[in-house]
């Protein structure tokens, strides 16, 4: 029953994908679909898989992260806390799916374009590289969220001077990079990012005395998406 | 067959390398700074063999899936024998209509079904006391990202400086936020987070990278990008607002009342 359960839950992802492109195909397109047996054996994959990582996550990550996460913002250490909330930035996002695939593919048409060389470890250097960049500035902003929510600064400050710092480094990146870098905001709070940041956030307000858990857990995220703008240029302004 | 297999082993090491930061982040802390024993020890190694085992699957579903679907229906959406069907040969924006129309569409339906939506919409509803109702917030966002993604789709057919599009969206989010009811702010920045999720994110890059490459004179390297940035934007706009406007009819309420 559970096992129904989880793998409805993985199906209902991709449903209203399916619906809409077969009514294309069958409506508007009328032509046969390229590889489609590929196609479908791919689709289960993706469901079968999203449903295994996800079980995954539940059993065994998502439980123990979380109280970490609420033993350290008890613990009342600053050092161990923002250190724990950097890595936890980090490495969830090296492990971020979406991230992923977006760097390898991002990786290949840089190829394809010649901006960087074709050959297989460059590519692949690449993608890694722009996965460590976006990780990193993850990290520093759940870094600088849980700064913010221990000060008690208010979150629109902080999010527009980042609106300002993406517009400035707009400016001196090269033109390749600027697209690739603002999507790379929008890939990184996916799957597993959010829970567990969110865990840390709701953890952290409970003990500081006069915060809200549902004001200040929000926010944490938003960081999450602007850093990472900002990084990606400037690993751009390094390659190109 | 074959390649499925030698893919799979393959992508079964990386997803290896990309899951051990998690690992080793979660056992130093749990034994060196906190010096505890890790609870559930079993169902910790055996989520972590179910973590690398779906990750994999699902990279390899992505590259024989989504990532082909969202090129192959921007080709199709994009080809000339496809726009041109009406005897035109010079194609200007306005013949990619039906690209527009997939796009928007996705947007719209993988928004409204996506899980982390509407656990913030149930939040979204509880801060505010009943008045941001849950379907009314889900309908909003999706509607944002569908003109997201439409707006996507013509900023590649036309060619035009993702960078202007994004400065806009910032000044109304900006103007937006100065009036904004104070306390939903922060949710409203989390939404644009949210409705891109593990599954759509592919998907909508791949249609932007096969619809650059499709249309006649698109650079894929510059033009391809920037449809996931819109879909992270405009559910801000949205949210922003659909809390001002129920802020307004509450208030009017309250006034005719008296």
């Amino acid at each position: 029953m559970i096992f129904l359960k989880k793998l409805w839950s993985a199906v209902t992802d991709l449903i209203p994908i399916i619906l809409v492109v077969v009514f294309f195909q069958l409506f508007v397109i009328q032509q046969p679909f390229p590889d489609i047996w590929e196609v479908v054996i791919g689709s289960i994959f993706v469901v079968l898989g999203l449903m295994l990582f996800i079980e995954g996550l539940e059993m065994g990550l998502f439980p123990i992260g979380e109280t970490l996460a609420y033993a350290l913002a008890k613990k009342g250490s600053l050092f161990w806390l923002l250190s724990f909330s950097f890595a936890l930035g980090f490495s969830t996002t090296i492990a971020e799916p979406a991230l992923i695939a977006i760097a390898k593919e991002a990786a290949r048409i840089s190829a394809d374009a010649g901006l960087i060389g074709n050959h297989p470890t460059t590519t692949s250097n690449y993608a890694l590289g722009l996965r460590l960049s976006v990780a990193v500035s993850v990290g520093l902003a759940i870094v600088i969220g849980i700064i913010r929510m221990l000060k008690g600064w208010p979150l629109y400050y902080l999010i527009i001077g980042g609106y300002v710092l993406v517009m400035l480094m707009t400016a001196i990146a090269p033109p390749e990079i600027i697209g690739l870098a603002y999507d790379a905001g929008g890939v990184t709070t996916s799957t597993i990012t959010v829970p567990l940041v969110a865990a840390l956030g709701v953890g952290l307000s409970n003990t500081i005395k006069g915060r809200n858990p549902l004001f200040d857990g929000f926010g944490l995220i938003a960081f999450a998406s602007l850093l990472p703008m900002i990084f990606v240029m400037g690993y751009g302004l390094f390659w190109f | 067959m074959l390649s499925f297999l030698t893919d799979f082993v393959q992508i079964l090491f990386q997803t290896v390398r990309d899951v051990l930061p998690i690992l080793t982040l979660i056992v130093f802390f749990q034994v060196v700074v906190l010096k505890q024993p890790i609870p559930n020890l079993r169902n910790v190694i055996i989520g972590g063999i179910y973590v690398v085992l779906g990750l994999t699957f699902f990279l390899l579903g992505l590259e024989k899936a989504l990532f082909p679907i969202g090129e192959i229906m921007a080709a199709q959406l994009s080809a000339p024998s496809f726009v041109g069907a009406n005897g035109a040969t010079e194609f200007t924006w306005g013949h990619y209509y039906w690209i527009y129309i997939f796009a928007a569409l996705i947007g719209f339906s993988t928004t409204i079904a996506e899980p982390s939506l509407i656990a913030v919409a149930m939040k979204a509803n509880e801060v505010s006391a009943g008045t941001i109702s849950q379907w009314g917030l889900r309908i909003t966002v999706a509607i944002g990202v569908a003109l997201a993604l439409a707006v996507g789709t013509f900023r590649i057919v036309t060619g035009t400086p993702l960078h202007l599009y994004i400065m806009v969206g910032y000044i109304i989010v900006v103007i937006q936020t100065i009036f904004a009811p104070k306390k939903l702010i922060g949710l409203a920045y989390d939404s644009g987070g949210v409705t891109t999720s593990t599954v759509t994110v592919p998907l909508v890059a791949a249609l932007g990278f096969g619809l650059s490459n499709a249309v006649p004179g698109r650079n894929p390297a510059i033009d391809g990008f920037g449809l996931i940035a819109f879909a992270s934007l405009f559910p801000i706009i949205a949210v922003l607002a659909y809390v001002q406007i129920t802020e307004w009819r509450t208030a009017n309420l309250i006034k005719t009342r008296q």
